[in-house]
This record gives structure tokens, sequence and C-alpha cells, in this order.
């Protein structure tokens, strides 16, 4: 057989052959742009045109960018140092992009704004990152509301001191009286307190406090907050005051109580029903006839107040989607301990709503940012309401791409990294419940 | 009330409205009904007062007055010399138009990005979350005053077009001119038009039109007969009747009789004076904010179509394929109409979200709503108390009307869960 | 129960009705600030620089009247508003004056219940054309695109005038003096119509002024000035006759240089006397200081310094004083006598 074998066959292989290398149209650079980029005609014409479209963009866009008119101190000095070529003139962004972040504020106190913004993060850093950060921070973001205020508008101290006290008081006073009568009337007679300290004890006692104890900083007005600031404070008070509002709201929707849920529900859809806009109008010309005869608070109070019952009401919306997606045995397991409404709300239900409504939150927060640029509409100086007073200036007639653009980059630069972190919240929630 | 002062049972302490579960809801709700109506009361007197003190008597009676302003995009007849009211009106329907042009527009382009974004194609995949994050993370109001100014700035003015040595010239066989003002397209013209009829003396409507509508809906209905026929033929013999001739027919001999019996013809714009004159002026502020708007909710519903299509399980890609259909058809037969219930909900308030961001139409000076009604007018009259309740009241009006429609179409599209 | 809850608020409400309505002199000197709305931005009369300190014509004036009041040109607090809150923001007290290009109509008097106490800049609403167009009229604007700004009397004057001349127009309206301006470079529209003024001041910062024409024809009379609240003739007559007193000072030939010497003793003229506090008591019958005008021409110089340092030949806007020179020049600039 063999001999046969060996007659019929020339060649017979006793070795294996080394591995070869894959064909070079499949591996490196060279295959990955073959399977993503020209798998097929319709492919490549696609992957052939959008080259195109970023070559033309990238072909008209660079030589604007760059520029060297970083140092001109006016549009006509960029047109002298540009000489008829098309191009940028960064002087404006050079000399006005503090104005930009901090509007009007005093430049020797810029640095409490932005000690501001540093303690927010620390302060949302144990709400956000739970898992590296220790809960015990969770007490300077419950004191964080009263020193923003304080570092923002300045003033004396006793002024955030004494709000502060007047929660205090509440708590213990509903601590001290739930023992004695109903939870319900303790609650009561908690807001009655607090009430009580902060319209008769604190302005009877603040100034001679303040007069006692001067400590404060130099105070600033509203009217000085501008730019980027402004839409900051503007956009986080909004999401901080409407988050217990919001959360109310959505537990007044899923109640049983007829007449509760239709205020809610009314007040919920009326809000989303019309544009922000509409309410800043209202924030800006109908707020002042709205309150008692001469009550006249400014403008930027007024429209953070209407910009928090806008938040609110979609902040109701994200609350009861958190609710909704809370398995129904957990309300159930609440019921069968024996806890009352509010004890299983605060203790069972509450924790675990809200921690998956975070990421609601925080797009919320993205598109309550974003939408505080129709401010500029209403006379207030953000940053697009502060091109248009640049503007204004003769040295900077006629500058209109550079401030869109480093404003539109600056507005990119935080809303994106906030959805960021909420997808990846969002995946690690997802893992967190499968 | 009265069930409070009617208790059941004989041993009724006052305590029980707090600790009895059967009175607790009536004790909270009436202390509710109470707190509410104080606000308001609190509020409106506030409001009478104030008014009081300002001379101001609230009243519409202004809305009757001539408005004194022009308004340059009109749908319904209007001039200086027409009421507030009217102007108001001009304003909703122009609200409406760039409200709906831009959710149609927003769709097409949402769902075309939102399956590139999945596309096997990585210069493209990329591309799109370029664009998508880009619009999504930058305020609308931005955008649309960008698309303006991109408008303004890039393209030729009608000036440009004169002359012997033209810098610009017309486009699509010299019928269509783009210009910095606006796209100037052809018009339809009647030479032997039907003429309008007036609506309860409020606007007019073309005949021509309506004739029009009447003539193709009653082909529609025809060629839906002649479907309907097929199906039953096709269910008895098993063999389903060449119809899509006799189909296109129905609808377009009748209508292209109906053309050359009104004497059909098309308005080509020109260059006449200052302006180019004749055809249908889309004007800059039309275009730039149905542009900015529909691009900007076009990249938040790309995000729900993508997630709607990643929510189908890969199993009904896999049993389509197994099936021998073929990839493209699995995207519109299997996965896009399943997908679809998912993405509906949030498509209805990305709708809403474009109809009430379109009152930034002031930003460009599209004269909308906002900007006649709370706008020049507001300034004109100082009413601001009449003029901005009732602009709420038409936003809040199209806002449930809207969502109660899409409401509707959501739950016939519903999977009927059993 | 209910009923007492409700009158109770009623109550509060109408004791915090009592307590408002004080005098707005009052209140300022309390606050020891000025509150006045200014235009958000408008080259020469209303603009902050890069510190944040606002410039311009328009607020001149209202640091002429913190100087009077309060002795400090710089305690003032600038409200910016726009055409749609300006009224409402003096209405509900949020300023106390408004000096933001606004111009005396009888509706805005009797209607809107404002009192103007007086005209800063005369005004007419003009058009401005580009060479090339060869327009050299208003009237050859039949079927122009004609740039707006919206929220103001302009656009009523041009509906009326283009009605009035037979002729049709395409409006452009536009929120902001900047978005115009980039419309009408772009050849967006044909013309950009605002207060004569206004066009001067855009066109002074063209690229090629040159290359514009500003059309003859001033198609209405628009008396600019500031105004406050019907109701409280003593604040009214303050701003006024501090107005008054700019005007007066450079008829008198009283500067920011001479006034602390002229106000030093008393001099020749009796009525410059009267006004500087040198002599009489008019400061007091305005419940002011006796220094009142002194601090407010200190606080800019007279109408013609302020004219000159912002708006005037020599700035980049370079408007001529035309109307509004003194009347002793051919203007219509006339103070009543300070008696």
């Amino acid at each position: 057989m063999s001999n046969t074998h060996a007659d019929t066959v020339l060649f017979v292989r006793d070795t294996m052959l080394p591995q070869q290398e894959p064909p070079a149209s499949t591996v490196g650079a060279l295959g990955w742009a073959k399977a993503n980029l020209f798998s097929g005609w319709f492919n490549t014409t696609l992957t052939i045109l959008s080259a195109l479209f970023i070559l033309y963009l990238l072909s008209g866009l660079v030589p604007w960018f760059a520029s060297p008119t970083w140092y001109a101190a006016s549009l006509t000095e960029c047109r002298e140092i540009l000489a008829g070529h098309e191009g940028a003139c960064w002087g404006v962004i050079r000399e006005r992009w503090l104005q930009l972040m901090f509007g009007f504020y005093p430049s020797e106190l810029y640095w409490r704004p932005v000690l501001a913004l540093v303690l927010l993060f620390v302060a949302v850093a144990p709400v956000l990152f739970a898992d590296y950060v220790p809960s015990k921070l969770l007490g300077f973001t419950a004191l964080y509301p009263f020193i923003a205020v304080w570092l923002l508008w300045g003033g004396t101290i006793w002024a955030p001191v004494m709000a502060l006290l007047g929660f205090v008081v509440a708590f213990f006073v509903f601590r001290y009286a739930s023992k004695q009568i109903s939870p319900a009337l303790a609650l009561i007679a908690g807001v009655i307190a607090a009430l009580l300290w902060w319209m008769v004890i604190t302005p009877a006692i603040t100034p001679d406090l303040s007069r006692l104890l001067p400590i404060g900083i130099e105070a600033v007005q509203s009217r000085q907050f501008g730019g980027f600031m402004l839409s900051i404070t503007i956009g986080v008070t909004a999401i901080m005051c409407s988050l217990p509002i919001g959360i109310l709201l959505a537990l007044g929707r899923q109640s049983d109580l007829v007449l509760v849920k239709a205020i809610c529900v009314g007040f919920i859809e009326f809000i989303r029903g019309v544009p922000l806009i509409t309410l800043l109008f209202v924030a800006s010309t109908l707020l002042n006839i709205f309150m008692p005869p001469g009550t006249n608070f400014d403008i930027i109070l007024r429209v953070m107040i209407m910009v928090t019952l806008f938040a609110s009401a979609y902040m109701a919306e994200v609350i009861r989607g958190g609710l909704a997606a809370l398995p129904k045995g957990q309300y159930e397991g609440a019921d069968s301990l024996g806890l009352d409404y509010w004890q299983s709300q605060r203790l069972i239900i509450m924790p675990q709503a809200l921690k998956i409504s975070i990421p609601g939150i925080v797009s919320t927060f993205i598109g309550v940012f974003k939408d505080t640029t129709l401010v500029s509409i209403i006379s207030m100086f953000d940053p697009l309401g502060l091109s248009n007073a640049i503007r204004a200036d003769t040295a900077w007639n006629g500058v209109y791409w550079e401030l869109f653009i480093f404003i539109g980059a600056v507005f990119f630069i935080f809303c994106f990294s906030m959805s960021r972190y909420s997808m990846y919240l969002e995946r690690k929630l997802q893992t967190g419940h499968r | 009330m009265t069930t409070l002062t009617d208790p059941p049972a004989e041993s009724f302490k006052l305590s029980m409205l707090i600790y009895d579960t059967r009175y607790r809801s009536i004790t909270f709700q009436t202390i509710a009904l109470i707190a509410f109506l104080l606000l308001i009361g609190w509020l409106i007197n506030n409001t009478a007062q104030n008014l009081v003190d300002l001379g101001k008597e609230p009243s519409f009676g202004f809305m009757n007055e001539p408005a004194g302003y022009d308004i340059n995009q009109r749908l319904i007849e209007y001039n200086s010399q027409s009421s507030h009211l009217r102007a108001a009106f001009v304003g909703l329907l122009n609200t409406l138009l760039v409200a709906v042009l831009g959710c149609i527009t927003a769709t097409v382009v949402g769902v075309i990005v939102g399956v590139l974004r999945l596309s096997g194609n990585w210069l493209v995949a990329r591309l799109m979350t370029v664009y998508v994050e880009m619009f999504r993370n930058v305020p609308v109001l931005m955008w649309i005053v960008l698309a303006m100014a991109i408008l303004i700035e890039g393209l030729p003015s009608p000036r440009d077009f004169r002359g012997e040595d033209a810098v610009a010239s017309m486009s699509v066989f010299d019928s269509v001119a783009v210009t910095n003002r606006g796209v100037y397209v052809p018009e339809p013209l009647f030479a032997r038009g039907l003429g309008d009829v007036s609506v309860g003396g409020l606007f007019e409507i073309s005949l021509d039109l309506i004739a029009i509508l009447v003539v193709l809906g009653g082909g529609l209905f025809v060629s839906n007969l002649i479907k309907k026929r097929a199906d039953v033929t096709q269910n008895a013999t098993g063999v389903r009747p060449r119809t899509w001739h006799l189909r296109t027919g129905v609808i377009v001999v009748p209508l292209l009789i109906l053309l050359v019996i009104l004497g059909f013809h098309l308005g080509y714009p020109e260059l006449s004076g200052f302006n180019f004159s004749g055809g249908i002026h889309l004007r800059n502020s039309l275009i730039a904010l149905w542009l900015a708007l529909s691009l900007y909710t076009a990249a938040f519903i790309a995000e729900i179509v993508r997630a709607g299509i990643m929510a189908i399980s890969k199993g009904q890609t896999e049993a389509a394929a197994a099936l021998g259909i073929r990839p493209r058809r699995i995207m519109s037969l299997v996965i896009l109409p399943q997908a679809l219930r998912v993405i509906i909900p949030p498509l209805i308030s990305q709708y809403l979200n474009l109809t009430k961001n379109s009152s930034l139409a002031i930003a460009v000076g599209y004269m909308d709503i906002t900007g006649t009604l709370m706008g020049i007018t507001l300034n004109q009259t100082g009413r601001e108390l009449e003029t901005v309740l009732l602009g709420m009241l038409i936003y809040l009006s199209i806002s449930l009307i809207i969502s109660s429609a899409m409401n509707w179409y959501n739950s016939r599209v519903k999977l009927v869960e059993r | 129960m209910k009923k007492t809850a409700i009158f109770g608020a009623l109550t509060v409400a109408g004791l915090m009705a009592g307590a408002a309505g004080a005098a707005t002199l009052d209140d300022v000197k309390a606050r020891g600030k000025l509150n006045c709305g200014v235009s958000t931005g408008l080259a020469g009369f209303s603009n902050p620089d890069a510190n944040g300190n606002w410039e311009g014509f328009d607020v001149a004036v209202c640091r002429a009247v913190a100087g009077a009041v309060l002795g400090d040109a710089n305690a003032v607090e600038f409200v910016p508003t726009t055409g749609k809150t300006r009224f409402t923001a003096l209405a509900s007290g949020e300023i106390d004056m408004l000096a933001r290009n606004t111009t005396w109509t009888l509706s805005r008097d009797a209607d809107l219940k404002f009192t103007f106490v007086g005209v800063n800049y005369y005004d007419g609403q003009g058009f401005m054309a580009p060479k090339e167009l060869g327009v050299s009229s208003a009237k050859e604007l039949d079927g122009a695109t004609v740039c707006i700004q919206t929220g103001t009397t302009t656009e009523l004057n041009l509906a009326d005038y283009f009605r009035k001349n037979n002729m049709s127009y395409e409006p452009v309206p536009i929120e902001t003096n900047a978005e115009a301006q980039q419309q009408y470079l772009a050849g967006a529209c044909d013309v950009y119509t605002t207060d004569a003024s206004g066009l001067a001041s855009t066109r002074a910062t063209f690229e090629d002024p040159s290359a514009h024409v500003i059309l003859p024809e001033i198609i209405s009379k628009e008396p600019l000035g500031p105004l406050v609240r019907h109701g409280d003739d003593e604040w009214g007559d303050i701003v006024r006759w501090s107005l008054n007193a700019l005007i007066a000072a450079e008829e008198f030939g009283i500067t920011s240089a001479n006034v602390a010497d002229m106000a030093a003793a008393a001099g020749d003229s009796p009525e410059i006397n009267r006004m500087l506090g040198t002599e009489g008591n008019l400061g007091e019958m305005l419940g002011l200081d006796a220094n009142w005008a002194v601090n407010a021409i200190s606080a800019g110089g007279n109408y013609g310094e302020v004219f000159e340092k912002n708006i005037g030949e020599s700035t980049p806007i370079g408007l001529a004083r035309g109307l509004n020179a003194q009347w002793t020049e051919g203007g219509l600039l006339y103070s009543p006598p300070f008696r």
C-alpha cells in the first residue's frame, strides 16, 4: 500500500507548515479600514462623502481660527493686522473673557464665586460618586447652600446662619413634638416654629448680632452677577430648590387624594405646557404685579423663582419616573413592616427612587443650564446678553463669530462633561439592577 | 364640609380627623384646598390692588384697535390697519407653521442620524456622534442665532444677481433664487382659478386648493377600494391581481385633468426693483428657525431612535436574517416597527419641546405669537398682564392638543398586552 | 375660619399697600443708590466697558441725577432694560428713572402713566442705504426690504410713512442694533431705519463708512428724554431740574473744570449764583442740598461736555450738535430760568 501510495503521490508533507500571517487586507490599519470604512460600495461612498465634508470644513475653519489677533485692542486693529485676509479677531476674547465668566462681579472678589464652584463639587461628590466618597460629607452638602449664598452675595454671616438655625429649630421642635402629638401635627408645629424664627426672631436680633460680632465679607449686589457665573447660579439654585418641590409634586401626583392630585397635575401640566420664555416674561413684567404692593425684589431673584418653578415641574416628572420604576414589592414590603406613609417614603421608597432618578436629574440640570441663555431676552447679562453689550462697545462693534464660538465652546464643555457623567451613572445603575 | 359636620358614628372625636384613615384624607384635602384658595385669593387680591395703584384696568378692548405695525410673513390677509387680535392670529399661524415644518424635518433627520449612529461605517458613526453631541450640548438659542448669521453672511444678496457680470445666479433651471433674504421658489398659479371663499370672515381659503384636496382625497379613496378588492381576490384565489397602474391612475389622472382645467402654471421669481418678486418667498428668519430647531431636536430624536433600536433584542434581527430577509428590510420591516413603540412616548415630548422652543423666534425676528402678541403688541399697548396671560393660554392649548393627539396615536400603536 | 383667614390675608396685604408709595426721593436717599434704567447696549448712549463701568450719553444723565441727589456720581445702580421690560421696570418701582432713548409720546404720557421730564436728545427717524443702491430719497424705496429694531415707535412710524406714500415694503424686525447692523451690512436688507443718531453711530463703526448714505428724509419727531412714574411730582422735579442744570450750565459757560471755583463764592450773575447755591434756596425747594447743581455738573460736565465726550464729533459716533445745540446757537435746547 505504502508503495502504491508513494508511487501515486509525488510528495507528502511530513511537517507542519509555520502559521502564516493573515492576508494584509484583513489586519492592521488596512484591514480595519476595509471592514469599517470601505465594506461595499454604499459604505465607501458614505466614507468618501464624509471625508470630503470634514476636509471642506477644516480647510475653511483652520486658517480662520489661526489668526494672529490675540493682542488686538479693537476690531479696527484686527482688520489692520489681518490686512484683508479672512480671520478671527481673538482680541475681544482676551479683553472680555473674564467679563463673560463673571459679569460685573468685582474683580478682586473673583475668588468667591470660584471657591463656591469648587465647594459645589465637594458638596455634590457624596451624592454623585457615592462609592468613592465617605457619606459623612453629606453634612457638608446640607450646609452648602448657606455657604454658597454667603460667598456669592457676601454681607454679614449672620443672615445665612440665622436662616440655617431656622431649619435646626424646626427639626428640634418636630422631634420633640412628634413624641407628644401625632407626626402630622408635629410637622405643622415645626413649620410654624421655623416661620416664627425667621419672621420674628431673626429680624429682631440679626442687626444686634452683626453689630456685636461683625463677621462678614463685602456685600455684592445681584445685579453685578453676569456671564457664566449667572447661568450657573440660576441653574444650580433652580435645581437645588426644585428638588424638594419636585418630590412633593411627584408624591402629590401619585397620591390617592383627588384634590391634591388635581392641584399637582394642574401645576405640572401648566408649567410644562408653556415655553420658558413666557415664564420669564412673567418674571420680568408680571411677578411684581402678583406680589403685595411695594414688594420689590430684584430681577435675578424673580428669574430664579420662575426658573425654579419651571424646573420643579420637570423634576416632578423625573422623580415620578423613578417612583414608577421601583418594583411594587418595595411598597408592599414597607407596608408589611408596618411603616406609615411618610416613614416608608423616607426610609424605603425615596432613597431608591432618587438614586434611579439621578441621571434624569442631571439631564434636567443640563436642560435648565442651557435654557438660562433665554434670560438674555429679558435684558439680563448672561453670556449671550453680554455678547450683545460687548458689541455695543465702539471698539468691538461688528464682532460676532468669536464671541459665539467662545460661549458655545464653554457651554459645550460644561454640558458634555455632565452628560458623560450621567451616561456613566446610567451604566452603573443598570448593572446594579440586573 | 358637610361630611365633616355629619359624623356617621356617635363616638366621633375631633382627633379622628387626623388619626382615622376614614377622615384623614378629607381633612388633608380640605386643608390643601383652603391653602390653595388662599394662595389664589392672595395673588388675585395683590394683582387687583397693584392694577388700581398703576391706574390700569384689565380689559381686552385693546385687541380690537388697529395694530399699526406690519408683519412680513403673513399666511392670511393682514395690514397695519388690522386689529391686534388679527396680528396675534397671524403670529399664531406662523408659530404653527414653523412647528409643523420643524417636527417633520426633525423626525426625518433624527431617524436617519439615529440609524447611521449604529452604522458599521466607523467614520459615519463618529461623524453622527459629533453632530449629536454638538447640538445637544449647546443652547438652542445659540443655534438659532448662529443659523441666522450663517444664512445672512454665507448667501449672496439680491444685489449680486443683478447686472451683466452677476456674482450669483439662480439655481435649478433658473427657477429658484437662494439669497440672504430667503429662498424664492416658483409658486403654483391658476389661470382660471376658482377664487377664494371666506371662512367666518376671519380668513380666506383658496377654492383651488380645496378642489385639489377633494380630488386627491377621492383618488386615494378609490385607490384604497381597489386595494381592498385585490386583497379579497388574493384571499380567494391566491393570486394577487396587478393593480399598481390602476391605483396610480385613479390618483394622478383626475388631478392632472383638474390642473389643466384650472390652467395651472408656475410663477417664477424674477429680479425687479430691490428684490425678487413673484414666487413663494421663504424668509431667512423662517429658514433659520426651522433649520436650527429641527437640527437641535433631531439630535435628541436620534438618541431616542438609537435607544429604541437597541432596546429590540438581537434575537429579532437574527430570526429575521434566518428567514432570509435582507439587512435593509430587516431594519424597516422588523426592527423599526417594534422600536416605534419604545420611541413614540419620548418623541411626543420632543415635539412639544420643539413647539415651545419656537417661541425663541424673536431672536431672529420671525413674527410668531411671541413676536406679535407678546412682543410688539405688548410694547405698543403696555398691556403686560393681558398679553402675557393670553399668550401663555395659547401655548398651553397648543401643547395640550399636540400631547392628546400624540397620546391617542400612541395608544393605537401600543402593543396590546395580554 | 376660612373666611377669617382670607380676611386676615387681605388685611396684611392692605397694610403693606399702605406702607408702599413713599416718596421716591426718600427711597433713593435711604438706599444710598439711584436705580437708573438704561439700554442693554447702544454705542455712545449706554454700554458697559471691560471693567463693567457704564458709559454713554444716557448714562451721564443718570450720573448727574445721582450727583444732585446723593452727591456721588457713582452711586448709581444701572439696570439694563429692553424695549419690552423698560416700562414695567419703571412702573413697578424697580427703577427710579428711565434714561433709555425713549420717545416722548402722548400715549406713553397719558396711557402708560409716565412723566417725561424733558428732552435730552432731539432725534428723528431716518434711513441709511448703501451708496451703490443709487437711492437718494426715501420716496424711492418702494418695494425695499427694511431692517427695523422691534419694540420701538420706529415700526409704527415706518408703517405710517409707507402707507401715506402708497409704497410697499418688506419689514425685517430685529431685536438689537448689533444684529440689525449685521443684516444690513450683509445685504439682507436694502435700508436700515432707526433714529438718525443711531444710524450715525452705526455707520461710524463700519469698515467703510463712506459707502453708505443717510437719506435726507426724517420721517418722524423723536424727542428722547428721561422719564419717571406718574404720581411723584417732587421726584419728577428733581430729575427735570438736574437735566435743566446740565443744559443751563452749558449756556452759562459752567464746565466740570470751573464749576468748583464758580461755586466757591458768589459771582456777578444772580442766576448762576442761584443755580450753584451761593444765593437763594433753590436746592431746599427741591428737597436737596444747596450744592445739588454743582454735584450734577461735576458728575460729567455740562450738556455740551457730555455730548462731546460720548457722541460728539471727536468720538467714533461723530454726531453734529444740529437740533441739540443751545437755543442761542439755533438749536432747541432751552432751559427754563433758575429762579
